[in-house]
């Protein structure tokens, strides 16, 4: 039993800090805010292609690193810590996730080695109108078209990184079908006829959304990634939702700790706020959300390497419902702390707030994610009186070991 | 990263495992479920009897050093244990203060003989401890214990009042922290002794809790006597020694104790589904929420577990007691949310309650024993964030 982290996955966290910190941190951000383009290009192609980060889970058979979720949760954290602006949730976390998980060999051997190089950044094009994440919300359709193509036709809205990717992986559903059913994930370049992105203008102005219209773009029927349907896509978006939990524990530790650092040196009635109870109470909180986020990722991100696929997904469940409150949680005690000057433009404080709240929805808000794990549980469907194979927390009685333990 | 118990580990959970149903199906067949908290007066003589068969077969004191008595487990097979002993539904333990928080402590602190006249007849399960460290006038501030003992001649002379004294109606020994030394300053002059319990000096008066049951009692010290070498530490030293023994308190029975917990949750998903309360989404998310709570529970501790066996528990271990304790009040509140008006229904007059009930009611001390919740933030912000001491 080891909780830890290998010496080789703590030097890529370091190594990811480093890089961040040499950035400037927070203020690396700040600069691509004002600079209106929401990409930070210089500290990607750092990342990206000097470190690698581009191809972390990508398999060594396709040119990646060959490495996985739990190393890619370190990166998450540290991105969080400093409110990176690089596309390595949308390439990585989701597109990359989405290609693995949905993807022929043969259209992971075409698509991914450019991925891994760090050449092409990718963004899955999912939610639409509202940012319901019920698959029965997708609206937009892939129609037949002569000459085995086919014709994709909606609206994307939400797209994390959508007006700059270079591929779009585009969630549409066979005409006539409904809920899950008859969905499929396309490739499609970004300048193909009939695409028109934008950036949205949004509150968190640390991380770019794009709105992607697709008017009949013709791709070819073979653009269509594998034939898993709704479940290969669910899955990469368990893998996403883990992504996002570790970056949102990185954003909820520094949140923390600016609230603590400031605790010690400001002082009202002649001494630190921070001696006073009702700012030990309030901080003392947040430490132990903290670490609970940070557990939760932690094992959310060692269950999508190396449990089964079923406790992958409630674990990211977990791990997204939790880290979604913990951020946010933490975020908005931080700006209470620091009082009048966490208010402010000035202060870094409203910019983790503004990225917690905005994180809430990416993927699911966290009682989407508590509906998940209530329906798990056999909860809100109908009892047919038998009570042998009903859902249970599967700890507390039966014959075998606890699972995630087992 | 890895969060699988070995093969070894494995094969000690099926030794557990098939130690306790033999025993829970055999000799001891009747005691499954028994004590407990709200349970306590059940079956008192045979869970004495089943501490004797727990030591016999060397279940006490499996973490404790060899050279002590014990097995040397490390924390992980003690986990193990605890959670194979709540799936079990093995009777409530009578003997955990001794060697939860005692033992170790003599082990640490005590003295060779000390080691040698106490140690045994705990791992035997034979000699029952409670803990006197609570007074009228001494809760959260425990430096502020009045007890005092004096020495005359070759003996302790104990005079004053303990409370909330867990067990002390069944224990045959006290570790009682005591002021040996007047007009010393509030954490100087306490000395932590070793009091028989069966003599006349003591007075045992059981409290009637809001459950309506008797976990606690009020223990009076009259003169109460005990040799002179029955103190554990220096004389004058003993609040190091009582935090010491506060420090074990957050030790391996708590790690396992999910268990139970996931039991009570089993059972109130069993009666939303049961009744309908889960057609209500807001109840669904509470009890999700639940759900999620006692995942992430087990996931702190298995990264306490992964912190490996060096030393000293990792720092965001400094959560655990409050994670736990908030989250099991808000599971009695949400039992009682899930029954509706049944929830008031109480199993039989004059006050048996039903176990969803016992939850809820019991479930309103975790937050105040073993350091409550303010106590425990006090300690993150000083100990795990670094703020400065407030004022006092």
């Amino acid at each position: 039993m080891r909780f830890g982290f290998t010496e080789e996955q703590d030097e890529l966290r370091r190594s990811v800090r480093r890089i961040l910190d040499g950035a400037g941190g927070v203020a690396a951000a700040r600069r691509t805010m004002a600079a209106g383009d929401g990409h930070d290009t210089v500290l990607w192609r750092q990342l990206a292609r000097e470190l690698g980060l581009a191809g972390l889970v990508i398999p060594e058979r396709h040119g990646g690193a060959g490495l996985g979720w739990v190393e890619l949760v370190g990166v998450m954290e540290e991105l969080g810590r400093t409110l990176a602006c690089v596309p390595f949730l949308s390439t990585v976390g989701l597109a990359t996730a989405t290609i693995l998980a949905a993807g022929t060999e043969e259209q992971q051997q075409a698509i991914l080695p450019a991925l891994a190089r760090g050449e092409v950044t990718a963004a899955l094009a999912w939610l639409e109108i509202g940012g319901d994440p019920d698959p029965a919300a997708v609206t937009t359709t892939a129609r037949p078209a002569p000459g085995g193509h086919v014709l994709l036709a909606g609206k994307k809205r939400f797209v994390v990184d959508g007006h700059s990717a270079d591929l779009l992986l585009v969630v549409a559903r066979a005409p006539g079908t409904s809920g899950a059913d008859g969905l499929a994930v396309y490739e499609v370049p970004a300048g193909a006829d009939g695409v028109r992105r934008h950036r949205l203008p949004t509150m968190d102005a640390t991380r770019a959304l794009a709105e992607v219209v697709l008017a009949d773009v013709r791709v070819p029927a073979a653009s269509r990634l594998g034939d898993g349907g709704w479940p290969a896509i669910a899955r990469a978006l368990a893998r996403g939702r883990v992504a996002l939990a570790a970056e949102q524990v990185g954003g909820a530790q520094r949140c923390l700790d600016l609230g603590v650092d400031y605790a010690k040196v400001r002082h009202q009635f002649g001494r630190p706020i921070g001696s006073f109870q009702a700012i030990q109470h309030t901080l003392a909180e947040l430490f132990v959300q903290v670490e609970s986020a940070r557990s939760a990722a932690y094992y959310a991100g060692w269950a999508a390497a190396h449990a089964t696929a079923d406790e992958a997904d409630e674990a990211a469940a977990v791990a997204a419902a939790y880290c979604g409150d913990a951020y946010f949680h933490c975020a908005a005690e931080t700006i209470q702390v620091h009082g009048g000057i966490g208010f402010t433009w000035e202060h870094d404080a409203h910019l983790y707030f503004k990225r917690a709240r905005a994180s809430r929805t990416l993927l699911g808000t966290p009682a989407f994610h508590r509906e998940d794990v209530a329906r798990r549980l056999g909860l809100g469907v109908a009892d047919d009186g038998a009570d042998d194979g009903a859902p249970s927390t599967g700890l507390g009685t039966g014959p075998a070991t606890a699972p995630g333990v087992a | 990263m890895q969060l699988r118990f070995s093969a070894e580990d494995e094969a000690f959970r099926a030794e557990v495992r098939a130690w306790l149903e033999r025993q829970l199906d055999g000799e001891f067949r009747d005691l499954r479920g028994r004590g407990g908290p709200g349970r306590e007066h059940e079956a008192v003589d045979e869970r004495r009897a089943w501490e004797r068969a727990l030591g016999a077969a060397g279940w006490i004191g499996l973490g404790w050093p060899a050279a002590a008595g014990g097995r040397g487990a490390p924390l992980l097979r003690q986990v193990i244990f605890h959670e194979e002993y709540a799936r079990a539904r093995a009777p409530g333990r009578q003997g955990h203060i001794g060697e939860y928080l005692l033992a170790p402590t003599i082990a640490a602190l005590g003295t060779p003989a000390q080691q040698q006249r106490f140690l045994p007849p705990i791992a035997r399960g034979e000699q029952l401890w409670c803990q006197g460290y609570s007074e009228p006038g001494a809760g959260s501030d425990l430096a502020g214990v009045a007890t005092r003992a004096e020495l005359v001649g070759h003996t302790w002379r104990v005079t004053g009042q303990k409370i909330w004294t867990s067990h002390a109606h069944l224990a045959d020994w006290c570790f009682v922290l005591c002021r040996t030394s007047a007009g010393a300053r509030r954490h100087e002059g306490l000395s932590y002794l070793l009091v028989p319990m069966r003599q006349d000096g003591i007075t045992v008066r059981p409290i009637r809790q809001l459950t309506g049951t008797s976990e606690f009692c009020e223990v009076f010290f009259d003169g109460a006597r005990t040799p002179a070498d029955h103190v554990v530490g220096a004389v004058g030293d003993g609040w190091k020694v009582a935090m010491a023994t506060l420090s074990f308190e957050r030790g391996a029975s708590t790690l396992g104790q999910q268990i139970s917990f996931a039991a009570e949750l089993d059972a109130i998903i069993h009666a939303a589904r049961h009744n309908g309360a889960d057609r209500d989404p807001q109840i669904r998310q509470r009890i999700a929420d639940a759900w999620i709570g006692l995942r992430v529970m087990r996931w702190n501790a298995l990264r306490v577990l992964g912190h490996g066996e060096r030393g000293e528990l990792p720092r965001e271990a400094l959560g655990g007691k409050l994670y736990w304790s908030t989250w099991h009040r808000r599971l009695g509140e949400l039992a009682m949310e899930v029954l509706g008006g049944e929830a008031e229904i109480i199993a039989a007059a004059p006050y048996a309650l039903t176990p969803l009930q016992e939850t809820f009611l019991f479930s309103r001390a975790d937050t105040i024993y073993a350091g409550s919740s303010e106590i425990q933030k006090n300690i993150i912000a000083a100990r795990a964030l670094g703020l400065p001491r407030g004022p006092t």
